[in-house]
């Protein structure tokens, strides 16, 4: 029997603003345990919550990407439980009307785009942090993370296998850092992922049972967990047996998911409205100002750049992967005119540099005029492509712009015939063994004198007059 | 007359006449307080020091010229304010040692405007009740009758005020927390109009009906403290950016051509005949001011009480939620784990009218009862603020009794819970609706025991009950009596 | 509607709440004399009656994205019944 597994995503993003959402505590991760919080957030008696308007027209910037229905009209509600990261005894979110609703994104997959529908985006506080001893049945809490604003992002049950679930997050990652509104970083907990999953026998209509998996931390720990419980489920129904609606929990180590099995089992939350917020109500005015104020999408630039630029899909993939690098590929395109050479360049070289030292592309110190101007050296045939390689690398180390590495260390390239002629000459008579042997047909022996041209040039000599020159007189 | 006798206004001209000075009246209303706290016990904790300290530093700025409206005046706080470094125990064992790092935004505008604190008064625990019967501190008893009770939840504000051991007071005010003990006590109180006076600071028991209000000796001091007390607040959400009138104009307009509403579901069977008395006379002194009282209808009055008992222990189940022993107040030594902890912390840190009130709120939010429940008594809601919005068509303020009986025994309701809930009939209206109310004396029983007519109002009409509340007190006649302690 | 004696055993798990069986069986019958006086609601017509959340309809009552100061660790923790260095101490959920 051959089963299909149905996926459902729910992310978790913590939002880029500068305080929290319901009060004006810094939100910055790292800070010294409990240095971060006011009685607001702590849940003191008395305090009242009060919205961040940041918060919304982030959460409005995720709901039009995301091509959703922005509602004109959203609230709050309160979930109720009890947990010693949870303050209040309760975490302000959004039930019965979230901020987006019915969106989607696009996933570019090998076999093709595929659409995943995106059930609902709405606002909520996170929690705390507990940390557990091992030595003693206690556990110590951190409540700076309590009231750093969260959007929720709920996939429609769409997804078909892990690496769909993989692209998924991908995507979403990706937009959410474009936007500027979330750094993305699963490790430090700013994106986080809980699935759903189920699966059924191929042609079936009804969805089997489902299982809620959390506790991946990772890209590839979500695609392992997946994996795994895709496996575990398709024994159990192979087996007989039935699969169990229940929380379980992706143990890294192991490599399995285990089952949640506590009383905490079945949440009654005892959603209501919460009484101390007033609605949200978003005119199209400001939706439409939040609009014109969007970037550029990660997929949509890739489209344009595919057609503008006439570069392959790897390069746009590559060259997209950050604004940031989008925008230094952009402007060197801009200033050199040369879209797949500059592309070349970025991706070969300045990338490598980089990431060897692990620096953002804003910190590179070849800015995309140097760049471009190098471009235009080759072009013009003041260097040649393989003394740029050793130029880009001065500039990267320097800083400073290719004309005056090539000056500083006489990296001109050789385009005099009548000089290239002499060079040849002398090569042709410093090896006459081989000359002999590729006049008299070992072809492959011109790679021999190609290479000894360069290096009595030191590798400035035009390759292409070398090619030539050596083209005529080898043939005697 | 002691000066702790006197009131607000009275008090303001003679600090402006140089007659007197902020310690000479904090040390009449602390003589007083040593006389006859021991009796009435309208206080959970006496900030003596703190009043000296503030009655000194008043006394230097009247030195300076610089006279605030309150300056030197001793004010005392119920005891669910929030006021940073000092206890804010909520009358209750699981606050019993709860220090706030902050002010409410009402205490610090009375700071502001000068006043001194006299201490935190007793209440209902977590303002659940009218009684003041459930105090983890013990009772507060009716200044006119020690062995009544003086109303609740803002119990230890109204005997507070009736018996001079404050010059005013603040409550709060979720089903009559104000209106009730004022008129059993003998003394002005108002609840204002949802969104009126800022939240913030008040600890919370149904947030969407929690107001902050005054206990006062006569009317004007009711204008005096509006005037401080109400505008708009950022840190609370539901606060209203209305502009706040000077509310001492309307201290002095007649009600001559006003139309007086007289709701027919408020006149039932079972107001004690006194009551229903003095609420007749009353009727009759306001027609003699040349205003006409006529018959209106709020005709889902019979809902009221229903949907309060639904929706305020909902929200007072939620916002309970946060005493559990982690984070501030009492913890249960006795748990071996995470679960027993806020088991037994919660247990025994609430009184059982506060269990009782978490359990029922717990209940109708569960799982399958919301809608037949809280979503039910929300629209519900609704129509009995529709029936006051078609009331004020008719008329420019409603007259009602404020309690159905004068004040009873202390212990002779409390067994049982719907007798209890009974007595919260005329008031809890007008918290659903969120519309103003005010009481004030309207006389006495034969036993001598006060009785309290409400004037309601529409949203933000806090000017009209005090024009006819002052109007009234004018021309009623009451005459000045004390409560012999 | 009525409450039956599980049923709030339930409910006081719930709200984290324990009782007696004699408190148990006192909350029951005070709980179930106030729901039927609360089904009375049943009876009133609410055809389209939007529910009221709030006394006064307000909308967008926001605050600007602005850093304010936080109570020192001191202020944060001087309440706290269980205190260790930096943290609130609790003990650890039994699973």
């Amino acid at each position: 029997m051959e089963y299909d597994p149905v996926i459902g995503l729910e992310i978790h993003a913590q939002l880029l603003t500068d305080s929290k959402i319901f009060c004006g505590c810094s939100t910055k991760f790292g800070a010294s345990p409990n240095t971060l919080t006011c009685q607001i957030c702590l849940g003191m008696p008395g305090v009242l919550p009060v919205l961040n308007k940041k918060v919304v027209e982030y959460t409005i910037k995720m709901g039009l990407a995301t091509h959703c229905r922005i509602n004109a009209e959203c609230s709050f509600a309160r979930k109720n439980y009890f947990y010693p990261d949870l303050p209040k005894g309760y975490q302000i979110s959004q039930y019965a009307y979230p901020l987006a609703e019915q969106g989607y994104v696009d996933l570019e997959l090998e076999e093709g785009r595929k659409r995943i529908g995106i059930t609902r985006i709405h606002m909520e506080e996170d929690a705390g942090k507990l940390m557990h001893d091992e030595h003693n049945p206690s556990s110590y809490i951190d409540l700076n993370r309590t009231g750093v604003p969260l959007i929720e992002i709920v996939s429609e049950p769409d997804i078909r296998s892990a690496e769909e679930a993989s692209a998924y997050l991908r995507r979403l990652h990706e937009i959410l850092v474009y936007l500027g509104i979330c750094d993305g970083n699963m490790e430090e907990g700013s994106f986080r992922c809980d699935a759903n999953v189920s699966i059924r026998p191929k042609g079936q209509e009804a969805f089997g049972t489902r299982a809620e998996l959390k506790n991946m931390n990772s890209f590839r720990n979500v695609q392992r967990a997946l994996e795994y419980e895709i496996k575990r489920q398709q024994y159990i129904l192979e087996g007989g047996g039935e699969v169990v609606q229940e929380t379980r929990l992706w143990d890294d180590t192991g490599g399995v998911t285990h089952s949640m099995r506590s009383k905490e089992e079945a949440h009654d939350y005892r959603y209501f409205p919460d009484p101390d917020l007033v609605a949200v109500a978003i005119s199209r005015e400001w939706v439409e100002e939040i609009h014109k104020g969007l970037p550029e999408l990660p997929l949509e630039k890739r489209e344009r750049f595919i057609r503008d630029y006439q570069i392959p899909a790897y390069d746009a993939g590559v060259l997209t992967t950050s604004r940031a690098l989008a925008d230094y590929y952009e402007e060197v395109v801009k200033l050199s005119g040369q879209p797949k050479v500059a592309s070349n360049w970025i991706m070969g070289d300045i990338l490598r540099f980089i990431n060897e030292e692990k620096r953002d592309i804003t910190a590179c110190p070849v800015t995309p005029q140097a760049l471009a101007d190098m471009i235009r050296l080759i072009e013009e045939g003041t260097i040649s492509g393989k003394i740029a390689k050793e130029v880009i690398e001065e500039m990267y180390k320097t800083g400073k712009p290719a004309k005056a590495i090539i000056e500083e260390k006489g990296l001109v390239q050789i385009t005099d015939e009548g000089a290239l002629a002499q060079v040849v000459t002398e090569v042709m008579a410093a090896n006459p063994n081989q000359l002999a042997q590729y006049r008299g047909g070992k072809d492959k022996l011109f790679g021999f004198f190609v290479g000894q041209v360069m290096k009595a040039t030191q590798g400035k000599a035009n390759p292409q007059l070398i090619n030539d020159l050596l083209k005529k007189m080898l043939a005697g | 007359m002691e000066l702790n006798q006197l009131t607000i206004h009275e008090l303001q001209e003679k600090i402006k006449a140089g007659e007197t000075t902020s310690t000479e009246i904090v040390q009449a209303v602390f003589r007083r307080i040593d006389a006859v706290e021991k009796d009435v016990h309208a206080y959970i904790l006496l900030t003596r020091e703190m009043a000296l300290e503030g009655a000194a530093r008043a006394d230097e700025e009247i030195k300076k010229g610089n006279i605030k409206t309150l300056t030197g005046i001793p004010i005392a706080l119920k005891d669910l304010l929030c006021t940073k470094g000092v206890t804010t125990t909520c009358a209750s064992h699981i606050l019993h040692n709860y220090v706030p790092p902050y002010d409410a935004t009402v205490v610090e505008k009375l700071r502001d405007a000068g006043a001194v604190f006299t201490g935190k008064t007793n209440m209902d625990e977590f303002a659940m009740g009218s009684s003041t019967e459930t105090s983890y501190f013990g009772i507060t008893k009716n200044p006119w009758d020690l062995e009544r009770i003086p109303g609740g939840s803002s119990g230890g504000s109204a005997a507070a005020v009736v018996a001079d051991e404050c010059i005013a007071a603040i409550g709060s005010d979720t089903g009559g927390s104000i209106r009730q003990p004022a008129a059993l006590c003998g003394v002005v109180g108002m609840k204002p109009t949802y969104g009126r006076v800022s939240r913030y600071g008040l600890v919370a028991f149904a947030s969407s009906l929690d107001q902050i209000g005054p206990f006062t000796k006569d009317v004007e001091d009711c204008a005096i403290m509006m005037n401080i007390l109400a505008g708009y607040d950022p840190r609370e959400s539901t606060s209203v950016p209305a502009d706040v009138p000077d509310y001492r104009q309307f201290l002095s307009r007649g009600i001559g051509g006003w139309k007086v509403g007289i709701p027919k579901e408020y006149f039932i069977e079972g107001i004690d005949a006194e009551v229903k008395d003095a609420i007749q006379q009353t009727i009759k002194v306001i027609e003699g001011m040349g205003a006409k009282c006529i018959e209106v209808s709020l005709p889902h009055t019979e809902y009221c009480l229903a949907v309060y008992y639904i929706i305020a222990p909902a929200e007072a189940s939620s916002n309970l939620a946060r005493y559990d022993g982690v984070k501030y107040g009492f913890r249960s030594l006795d748990g071996r784990d995470l679960m027993e902890m806020y088991k037994k912390s919660r247990s025994a840190g609430f009184g059982a009218e506060v269990k009782r009130r978490i359990m029922l709120g717990t209940y109708v939010l569960s799982s399958g009862y919301y809608d037949a429940y809280y979503k039910k008594a929300s629209q519900v809601r609704a129509l009995i603020k529709q029936d006051f919005d078609e009331a004020f068509k008719q008329c420019d303020v409603l007259l009602t009794p404020t309690t159905p009986t004068p004040a009873f025994k202390i212990g002779e309701k409390t067994d049982d819970p719907l007798q209890m809930y009974l007595s919260d009939i005329f008031t809890i209206s007008t918290n659903l609706a969120g519309i103003p109310g005010m009481v004030v004396p309207c006389g006495f029983t034969r036993a001598g025991l006060p009785v309290g007519v409400q004037f309601l109002a529409g949203h933000f009409e806090e000017g009209k009950l005090i024009q006819i509340a002052a109007a009234y007190e004018k021309n009623a006649n009451l005459g000045k009596r004390r409560p012999k302690l | 509607m009525k409450i039956q004696k599980d049923e709030v055993t339930h409910v006081a798990h719930l709200a984290r709440l324990e009782f007696t069986e004699a408190e148990t069986e006192k909350f029951t019958a005070q709980l179930n004399n106030i729901l039927i006086y609360m089904d009375m609601l049943n009876r009133a017509d609410t055809t389209g009656v939007e529910p009221m959340t709030h006394a006064i309809a307000q909308k967008n009552a926001f605050r600007e994205d602005l850093v304010k100061e936080s109570l020192s660790r001191e202020a944060t923790l001087a309440n706290a019944p269980d205190a260790r260095g930096d943290f609130f101490r609790v003990p650890k959920v039994i699973e």
